[in-house]
């Protein structure tokens, strides 16, 4: 087996791990490893033809290939080692990586940091459980996606989609425009799973209808899905009250995305049940010194921006790591509190500024944010599950932090 | 202004709050009232997209002689919402032809909108 030593190896080449090799390299970190197993960088984003990418990072309203396209050009002019069509298959305790490629075989590589960024994957139909027949003209959201605007093919003309999170909404827009007619997008819950932006502009502006509280509870269909059954749901999402049919020929599943973590696993790093993806710190350090993790690989996030500014906090931290520089102070416990279905990172203080990321379980309106010790004290006029919640941490707020065991959030009602 | 009011309603996309609010106006198109915005600019917003609704439109070409058998492609500027199927039917009927860098111009002034089709990735073999 090739074996090769470096001072950084990023796992990746999305929004979250461009960023991070990036950051690392304008630390002057002189050595550092890029890989993917795509035949090009960007990740997910080469198939994000929409625009709406780069609005918090840039200012602009780019297109996912074009926001990717900002960093490509950076990583061409850089020394950055750029591995394709490369995949990561296992991660030792030692920190070791085993890299598979068809052109160079087996590779060991030996790095002073690793730093994750594989991403997420979609939920499927198996894992929200819909009886009825297996025909084909079912996908994932993400799956058609990819079918429409890289490889070309129409997945079908006559559509329904199961769930309301964003990339459903986006390819109901789509294929609407490229002529297909969505009968229906169904959502469980009393509340859309996506951005307001694309409840707007995918579904009414083309006047595509969004049942709320409903859900499909048969899939017709030998070879190819000729219908479904959708029923309306009750308060506790039990179906049943009333029943429709809608004749369809393709159904896609937009129904939540789950962290990539096989290669955490293998560490092992300790998994957080709340986010699906490793205990992190604020430095974006897990449980095993020296391994990184960003964007959708430790939290889904809801914008390709958030995950671009983690991996520059995971890179950036993973090149002071590489180079003995790392602060390894005390750590305070996150804890998520009311209406909080996570807070991350887990740990904090080692640095003198850090972000918390929270996601509440449901709506709410009139809220006040607070925590231990009044150190957060914020009032917002909503909250929604779709729309993560950024709170920064200053030195003065990490101060008074720093004295506390462990630092719980609340989101309640504001009276 | 003409007794008759026409009244439309809209979602508000300019935060998180989603305000719905209501446009009421004559039938010649003129507002005279805006009720549930609670932001001036989204107050701004509601009154374009109540007047002339905008959008950027992004799609796929066909492409020849490159890795990849389309070229993903949008508007280079903001286009009438209820012209966009009409756009759609003349990028269906693109071909492109490897090399193309980003921004280059794909299709001039669309429909005689002022407005280019322009490639958003570096595309060749």
């Amino acid at each position: 087996m090739k074996k090769l030593t470096t001072d950084i190896i990023v796992i990746g080449a999305g929004p979250g791990g461009m960023a991070a090799a990036l950051k690392a390299h304008e630390m002057g970190i002189k050595n550092i490893l890029l890989v993917d197993r795509l035949p090009e960088p960007g990740g997910i984003l080469q198939q994000c033809i929409h625009n709406g990418f780069g609005l918090q990072k840039f200012h602009k309203d780019l297109t996912g290939p074009e926001y990717a396209d900002m960093y490509i050009k950076q990583l061409k002019s850089s020394n950055i080692q750029v591995l394709l069509q490369t995949m990561a298959i296992e991660i030792s305790n030692h920190n070791r990586v085993i890299l598979s490629s068809k052109a160079d075989g087996l590779t060991e590589v030996c790095a002073k940091a690793i730093v994750l960024a594989m991403g997420c994957r979609e939920r499927t139909r198996q894992q929200v459980s819909i009886p009825g027949t297996r025909p084909s003209g079912i996908f994932t959201a993400g799956v058609a996606q990819r079918f429409m605007n890289i490889e070309g093919y129409l997945p079908g003309k006559e559509v329904v989609v199961v769930g309301s999170g964003d990339i459903g909404l986006i390819m109901a827009r789509r294929m609407t425009l490229e002529g297909a007619k969505v009968h229906a997008v169904t959502e469980l819950l009393p509340y859309p799973g996506g951005l307001t932006r694309n409840i707007v502009q995918c579904l009414n502006d083309y006047d595509i209808p969004l049942y709320l509280r409903h859900n499909v509870i048969e899939i017709y269909g030998k070879d190819r899905v000729t219908g479904v059954r959708i029923a309306n749901v009750g308060e506790e999402g039990s179906p049943l009250q009333k029943t429709f049919e809608v004749p369809c020929d393709t159904l896609l599943f937009s129904v939540g995305l789950i962290p990539e973590n096989e290669l955490s696993r293998m560490v092992p790093l300790m998994m957080s049940p709340l986010t699906g993806g490793p205990y992190i710190d604020d430095t974006f350090m897990t449980s095993k010194p020296g391994v990184f993790i960003c964007g959708n690989a430790a939290f889904v996030n809801d914008l390709a921006d958030y995950v671009s500014l983690e991996g520059e906090t995971a890179g950036g931290s993973a090149a002071k790591f590489a180079v003995g520089n790392y602060p390894n102070d005390a750590r305070i416990t996150t804890v998520a509190g009311q209406n909080v279905r996570f807070v991350t990172p887990n740990f904090i203080s080692r640095n003198d500024c850090a972000t918390l990321y929270i996601r509440v379980k449901y709506p709410m309106t009139d809220v006040r944010i607070t925590s231990t010790n009044n150190v957060i004290h914020l009032v917002k006029q909503i909250v929604k599950p779709s729309e993560m919640i950024e709170i920064k941490l200053d030195a003065e707020m990490l101060k008074k932090i720093k004295i506390l065991k462990e630092f719980k959030i609340d989101v309640g009602q504001n009276n | 202004m003409s007794d008759r009011t026409t009244e439309r309603k809209f979602t508000c996309i300019m935060c998180p709050l989603g305000c719905t609010v209501t446009v009421k106006a004559d039938d010649s198109g003129n507002i005279f009232e805006i009720i549930g915005s609670r932001c001036l600019k989204g107050e701004k917003y509601i009154r374009d997209e109540f007047s002339a609704p905008k959008r950027v439109l992004t799609s796929t070409v066909a492409i020849e002689g490159a890795k990849f058998d389309r070229l993903p492609v949008r508007t280079s500027d903001l286009v009438p919402k209820d012209k966009l199927f009409d756009l759609m039917k003349e990028i269906q009927k693109i071909k492109a032809k490897a090399p193309v860098n980003i921004g280059d111009v794909i299709l001039k002034n669309i429909r005689g909108l002022g407005v280019d089709i322009i490639a958003t990735r570096d595309l060749s073999l």
